[in-house]
């Protein structure tokens, strides 16, 4: 048995900023837990550029973007345990996990669960027709084309219009695939804008808005994809189906956080099926922390990585028994919010808080409203808001402490 | 020359050939198919159905039966995932009510011993029901048992013991030569004193071969709901709505790899389609919220069609061929045709093989098939000592359902071994959990690249032109 102060899951960007945050409060005595031979996570896969704005103000390609958190944590000697798998976590935090040297348990006192997410797939969306090769989650392909070098596809059509999918529709095409369309059952794109400009317009890929796939055909490899168009109501529209000849159906139909680990904890988890936390990420089991995609999923990962600096912050505190609930907000989210994390404000200790939320369609001339049972604590004016992209409100704390409640955020059309 | 020919490695041809290798017999076994287990014993209920239901006196009431009483030995000696959790048909009005003492009353008798449970009963063992129900029928000997393993394991276990196994191998023609029969397949010919035909959805066809026949497979699709591991005791037996003409109706039940399965529908369908539609899935839905309340859809990690070989005769046809005593056929075996499977191949051998052939029982018998790896299973310190013998052990392949790389090199190393990413997912449950492979599959396709000596190009998800990677990019290339 190893006895660990703090034990980190996930060697991603939100497990290396935990881990060098924590460090940098004092809490020396951590160990990350990586399944991958290296640190990094996906972003190992993302060799495109685009990483880093927010927190470098350079364009940096995933690989190199996890770099400079790995020279970090490399320079202050954190231990990690790379090609490292978890059996299981018990309610005392025994963390049996499974590497070269055998089977152990890890003893923590803490654990910052930052373990990612995994793509939604073929079934969870209820494909219809047949079971043929050829139809893969994006960031399959992704792993095929920039990590074993081989390709997956010749003719493709792309379903979802997320950036994974707009960045492997470019791939794609630069590796001499034909991408025949990328379908989205919305009516707005699910991607960055300059995504969709930089992946999709300037290779000439249509983007089929209000479509989404009907049946796929294919006994052995996928042979065609019927599309058709949908109302708003989300059922076909009939007479509107498109046919196209194609090997391959990518799925980029979104990522889903990934809790198996944590979910017989006894703990709750939210609409966004990451964990129920507090501002300093701290779920309902004291002592667990939770950052990045396994919360809930992010769009940059310069937001994965201030998650994981606050939950490093949030551990060491819990860690040095600073952590006092004085306060008792719910943080509620309502009409067009689909959710709000953190979902609890339970003490002081920090000066502000920043609440991450996304809206559930686009909307236009619109002011995001923070307010209690009594008043206004913040009205932000927003010209749009698309699901696609968190937004990141800061509310300071001094403004609840007279309102143990609840908080709203909600959205309140200009007129 | 052979003593047997068994045409299909499904979980009929798989047992029938198991229980034969107790004998001093020369037994090939061809299946058209890469792998076995790879039609309708992969794609079904996976249930130990108890035998209240089938009609008295039908072959099916009394093989379910004699089948249902062998499991517990089965799945000892075969090292397969099973559990008798019992099952649980609901009423919900009084009509329903009455049916079910009648459905009592058939099981009584088949000799299948059940229990009407009323509402408090019912709920109480089964919270998740819905409230309106107003009693049940409690099978307690139905079970669950891991299909796909229990075939590979019953055709590795006739392997060991002497069986000769051919895989894609398709039967072309069979011609009667004196008193034998010539196979013709699409690779080769074989001589044989008796032909048994257990080619499931196809064994009409196989049988027309050698005369006209009576009766024709008349295949009915089966469309299911497989979910995520959400909740271990969602509900504990496998729970079904009253048994109508079409069959038993869409049940839901938990696996034994703690999914749970909603299904099946029931509708003609052609030879090969596996295809699933939204409206015969939605009504699956329905039909299974009628019964049970909150079932978490959002949870389906895959959605799957099987076909069931039902035959004009609406029973199972278990009998030699008109003209010739040593050509059997095996067919029309849909539901319960997994239980059945061993006293399917039990009737056989008693009443048509042992009376064509001199039976001696061979001496080298062993019914114990060798041990499979369960790493999960094990104590730590067990886990140790593999991993001490060999690091694969220490090398987690698929994260959702935590398969070892050991495990997956341990079924590559036996005779029934997997060339597919679906025979490695159907053997060790690599690719079978939430992620549906996305994480894994590339990593599968390196180990069996490496097996198998080609390239990576070659492997095949399932069947032929089934293959996954296309062409190294210009980087692929570089790296060799």
């Amino acid at each position: 048995m190893i006895n660990c102060q703090l034990v980190i899951i996930g060697g991603g960007s939100a497990g290396m900023a935990s881990a060098l945050k924590a460090y940098q409060e004092g809490i020396k005595d951590i160990i990350i837990i990586e399944k991958d031979d290296k640190l990094g996570g996906i972003l190992n896969q993302c060799i495109h550029d685009g990483f880093g704005l927010d927190l470098f103000k350079e364009e940096l390609s995933g690989p190199e973007y996890a770099y400079r958190f790995i020279q970090e944590i490399e320079k202050l000697n954190i231990r990690c345990f790379l090609s490292t798998f978890i059996l299981g976590i018990d309610n005392d935090f025994n963390i049996k996990i499974l590497n070269k040297d055998g089977v152990e348990i890890i003893k923590a006192h803490a654990i910052i669960f930052a373990a990612g997410c995994y793509e939604r797939n073929a079934g969870a969306i209820n494909l219809m027709g047949d079971r043929p090769s050829g139809i893969m989650s994006a960031g399959t392909a992704q792993k095929y084309l920039n990590i074993k070098g081989y390709m997956p596809s010749k003719r493709v059509v792309i379903l979802g219009s997320g950036d994974i999918g707009l960045i492997t529709a470019r791939r794609m095409t630069l590796e001499g695939a034909e991408v025949l369309a990328v379908l989205e059952i919305m009516p707005y794109s699910n991607g960055l804008t300059r995504n969709i400009k930089q992946c999709l317009d300037d290779f000439n890929i249509p983007l089929y808005l209000s479509t989404t796939v009907k049946q796929v055909i294919g006994k052995s490899r996928l042979e065609k994809v019927i599309a058709c168009r949908v109302d708003e109501n989300g059922n076909f529209i009939d007479g509107s189906e498109i046919e196209f000849d194609c090997d391959t159906l990518l799925l980029s139909v979104g990522l889903i956080p990934n809790i198996g680990l944590i979910k017989d904890m006894g703990i709750r988890f939210s609409s966004t099926r990451g964990p129920v936390v507090d501002e300093l990420l701290q779920t309902d089991k004291k002592g667990l922390f939770a950052c990045g995609n396994c919360l809930h999923v992010h769009d940059l990962v310069d937001h994965v990585t201030n998650e994981g600096y606050l939950a490093g912050l949030g551990a060491s505190l819990f860690l040095k028994n600073k952590i006092k609930e004085n306060l008792n907000v719910e943080v509620i989210a309502k009409n067009y919010v689909s959710y709000v994390v953190p979902q609890y404000i339970n003490t002081t200790l920090l000066d502000n808080i920043t609440l991450k939320f996304r809206v559930k369609k686009p909307l236009k001339n619109v002011n995001i409203v923070i307010s209690d049972d009594k008043r206004i604590i913040k009205r932000i004016p927003k010209l749009t808001l698309l699901p696609s992209q968190m937004e990141n409100i800061v509310i300071k704390t001094l403004d609840l402490v007279q309102n143990n409640g609840k908080i709203y955020v909600d959205i309140e059309m200009k007129i | 020359m052979f003593d047997i020919v068994i045409i299909g490695a499904g979980i009929v041809g798989a047992m029938l050939a198991r229980k034969l290798s107790q004998y001093e017999l020369k037994i090939l076994v061809i299946e058209k198919e890469n792998d076995v287990a790879n039609v309708t014993t992969m794609a079904n209920s996976a249930i130990i159905h108890s035998g209240y239901d089938p009609l008295p006196n039908s072959l099916k009431a009394k093989l379910n039966v004699l089948g249902n009483k062998q499991f517990d030995e089965i799945a000892k000696q075969l090292d397969v995932k099973f559990s008798r959790i019992g099952s649980l048909t609901l009423a919900f009005d009084e009509k329903q009510l009455e049916t079910l003492k009648e459905l009592q009353q058939r099981g009584k008798e088949n000799q299948v011993e059940t229990f009407i449970l009323n509402k408090e009963e019912t709920l109480k063992i089964e919270p998740n029901i819905n409230d309106n129900v107003i009693g049940s029928l409690f099978a307690p000997t139905a079970g669950i048992i891991d299909p796909f393993n229990l075939c590979v394991h019953a055709m590795e276990n006739a392997c060991e013991n002497g069986v000769i196994l051919h895989l894609e191998e398709e039967v072309i023609d069979i011609k009667k030569e004196d008193n034998n029969f010539k196979i013709i397949t699409n690779k080769d010919e074989y001589l044989t004193s008796i032909v048994i035909n257990a080619s499931g959805y196809n064994a009409d066809d196989i049988a027309k071969k050698v005369e006209d026949i009576d009766w024709s497979i008349n295949p009915r699709k089966g469309q299911y709901f497989v979910l995520d591991h959400f909740d271990d005791n969602f509900v504990n037996h496998v729970i079904f709505p009253l048994p109508s003409e079409k069959g038993k109706g869409v049940l839901v039940s938990k696996t034994t790899s703690n999914n749970y399965i909603v299904g099946p529908s029931s509708e003609p369908c052609l030879k090969d389609d596996f295809s699933c539609d939204k409206l015969t899935l939605d009504n699956v839905r329905n039909s299974a919220k009628e019964m049970v309340k909150n079932i978490p859809f959002n949870q389906t990690i895959r959605i799957f069609s099987g076909i069931r070989a039902t035959s004009s005769r609406h029973d199972f046809i278990i009998e030699p061929a008109k003209k010739y005593p040593n050509f059997i056929n095996i067919a029309g075996i849909e539901s319960p045709g997994l239980v059945s499977s061993p006293a399917i191949a039990d009737y056989v051998i008693t009443n048509y093989i042992s009376k064509l052939i001199n039976l001696v029982p061979n001496k080298n018998f062993n019914p114990y098939v060798r041990p499979y790896v369960h790493f999960l299973d094990l104590s730590i310190e067990k886990q140790n000592e593999l991993i001490k013998k060999d690091k694969d052990f220490s090398k987690l392949i698929c994260n959702c359902e935590k398969v070892t790389l050991g495990e997956i090199k341990d079924v590559l190393n036996r005779y029934v071994k997997p060339s597919t990413l679906k025979g490695v997912k159907k053997r060790t449950r690599a690719g079978f959990g939430k992620c549906q492979s996305g994480f894994c599959q590339s990593n599968i396709i390196d180990i069996l690249s490496t097996f198998y000596q080609v390239d990576k190009t070659k492997i095949l998800y399932d069947k032929i032109n089934s293959n996954i990677l296309f062409y190294k990019t210009k980087v692929g290339e570089n790296n060799d």
